[in-house]
């Protein structure tokens, strides 16, 4: 088939460089409520006209792989985007962004497989990004998938970890290193599909032993990889769009992946070496298994008599976590929180950081529900109002309001910042059972004198409320 | 060190550089719509799989390049739709009346 419309390649470039000012600008705009929207489509436009235009590149000179792929990568992109659950959202991006490094990884493989076979044709300028690009893709992929898994709880959220896994990692990739030197010397396929090989098994190394708590900066720190990957995948086909886009994606999700993990009072390399959230040595498990042993106990409360706290106080902070979101009782909430309201309570929402499972996904769930912004309050503001809080009422949220990581260096949690929930004069803490949160830590604002317990669904749990506090 | 490679990087370098600043101030509550807005963006890597797709020899390069297509389309596709399912939700309007 011959070229539709061969454009000059500068051409093209100009293209490229209309796409690439309008990512720039998509990005900022999605740094801002108000614009957030038109920055994804402002983006998204971008992105099309690098596509459109880049069938018209004389290099391209048969279409029918690309339209069919195009069509299957459609045909699943939009399906999985439509149908996943709002509270399915982190193992989606984990997804996406898996197939990406894949994409980049793939890219690499076949190009080094179309040069390689007779030696001298790997040029020492794009062998480097080649082989990096195949490491860092191939890891991405296989880290993301590991990460959905936990997310999608296919595999289990804790920590799996083994005597001598750092040493193993540690051999591991070394190894690829060397793998890495042999495929760009020998110029032999072998050494290619070893490189792969290895770097996909590093990738399900790297996130096994992470906690499933932790799994938002581990997805965005694979987003930062799959954008380097893709930024040299441009270097092997001397793309500047794909330089452009990727490093842009390697950059940003660099720095977002720090801001995450300083949310945590955590450093990237806690994260990904401290096998975060491990019972603590000598009592493994015990903690779980026996909630409320060691003397410790817990007071329980009927929705009914919880809902006459909420009625009769003045200020009441509602702490939502990830059981709200699992729950899907975010317009249960919301209803309640006019009841109150219209009694002339004054409901605020704390919202942690890392609330939920991605930071920011409360404020998305909650917006879903049609929250006003003005309530929503950061951990930062809503902090100094807790001593004069009538009433907190903590809804599926565990690890961000417990106050181990405040006052107990022996904690795994010790220095992330919490909800100072325990000041409240009392707290209604609504939860499935008295099983440690996703983290797989004891809670121990449950066991405080001022702490009550409603056991439940958290949707049942709020729409009881709701009957009760209409009834009070 | 040739000098297109020489371009390639100049344009790299200042590429790190805007990432960086064009994210510094993000409010917390749009970290996870940045997050996969910015994931759809390296969907961009679907222009090299079609660059490696329209031009594959063999039957191999054939493979994989379909295989890059497929995942780099679904990496763009699918994440500009789902980002802009969640931004979708922070219209700006006071909660109105229970209307379920």
């Amino acid at each position: 088939m011959t070229p539709l419309l061969a454009l000059s390649q500068t051409a093209i470039n100009f293209t490229y460089l209309v796409a690439a000012v309008l990512l720039i600008v998509g990005i900022r705009r999605l740094s801002s409520p108000p614009t957030a929207r038109s920055g994804n489509w402002i983006a998204a436009v971008g992105m099309t006209i690098a596509i459109v235009f880049t069938f018209l590149d004389p290099d391209i000179t048969s279409y029918g792989l690309i339209v069919a792929g195009m069509a299957v990568g459609t045909v699943i992109g939009v399906a999985s985007a439509r149908l996943v659950k709002m509270t399915a959202i982190p193992q989606m991006v984990a997804l996406f962004n898996g197939v990406g490094g894949g994409a980049a990884a793939l890219i690499a493989a076949a190009e080094y497989h179309r040069l390689a076979p007779s030696p001298g044709h790997l040029s020492g300028d794009s062998v480097g990004a080649m082989l990096f690009s195949a490491l860092i893709g191939s890891i991405s992929f296989s880290g993301s998938l590991i990460a959905f898994g936990k997310l999608q709880e296919l595999l289990p959220g804790r920590p799996i970890t083994y005597a001598g896994q750092q040493v193993v990692n540690g051999v591991l990739f070394a190894a690829l290193v060397g793998l890495g030197i042999a495929a760009g010397s020998t110029e032999q396929g072998v050494w290619m599909v070893l490189l792969l090989l290895g770097a996909l098994l590093f990738g399900v190394l790297l996130v096994l032993p992470i906690g499933g708590a932790d799994m938002p900066v581990v997805i965005s720190l694979l987003n930062a990889f799959t954008g380097l990957a893709a930024a040299s995948a441009g270097f092997v086909l001397d793309n500047t769009a794909l330089i452009i886009g990727g490093t842009l994606v390697g950059a940003s999700g660099t720095l977002l992946t720090v801001l995450m993990g300083r949310a945590m009072n955590r450093s990237i390399a806690n994260v990904l070496f401290g096998a975060f959230g491990a019972a603590p040595a000598g009592a493994p498990g015990a903690a779980a298994a026996a909630p409320g042993a060691e003397g410790k106990s817990y007071r329980e409360v009927t929705a009914e008599d919880a809902a006459v706290m909420l009625a009769y106080a003045q200020r009441v902070v509602v702490v939502p976590g990830y059981g709200l979101a699992v729950a899907q009782a975010q317009h249960a909430v919301r209803e309640l929180a006019g009841l109150l309201e219209a009694r002339g309570v004054d409901v605020k929402y704390a919202i942690h950081p890392v609330a939920g499972r991605m930071p920011g996904h409360m404020n998305v769930l909650l917006a879903e529900a049609q929250v006003p912004y003005p309530q929503l309050y950061d951990m930062d503001d809503i902090n100094p109002e807790f001593p004069r809080t009538d009433v907190a009422l903590v809804i599926g949220a565990n690890d961000v309001t417990n106050p181990a990581a405040r006052d107990n260096p022996d904690s795994p949690l010790y220095g992330m910042p919490i909800l100072n929930v325990d000041q409240a004069a009392n707290v209604v803490i609504l939860k499935r059972s008295m099983n440690p949160g996703f983290a797989g830590i004891d809670n121990d604002l449950f066991y405080e004198s001022n702490s009550a317990m409603l056991f439940g669904d958290a949707k049942s749990s709020v729409e009881k409320l709701i009957a009760a506090v209409k009834a009070a | 060190m040739t000098s297109t490679l020489l371009t390639s990087i100049t344009v790299f370098v200042l590429a790190v550089f805007i990432g960086f600043e064009i994210i510094s101030k993000v409010p917390t509550m749009l970290h996870t719509p940045l997050m996969s807005g910015t994931n759809a963006i390296h969907g961009i890597v679907l222009v090299g799989a079609m660059l490696i797709a329209g031009s594959a020899d063999s039957d191999l390069e054939k493979a994989l390049a379909f295989v890059a297509v497929v995942f780099a389309t679904v990496n763009v596709v699918g994440g500009f739709l789902v980002t802009d399912r969640m931004l979708e939700m922070f219209k700006r309007k006071p909660a109105k009346p229970d209307s379920e």
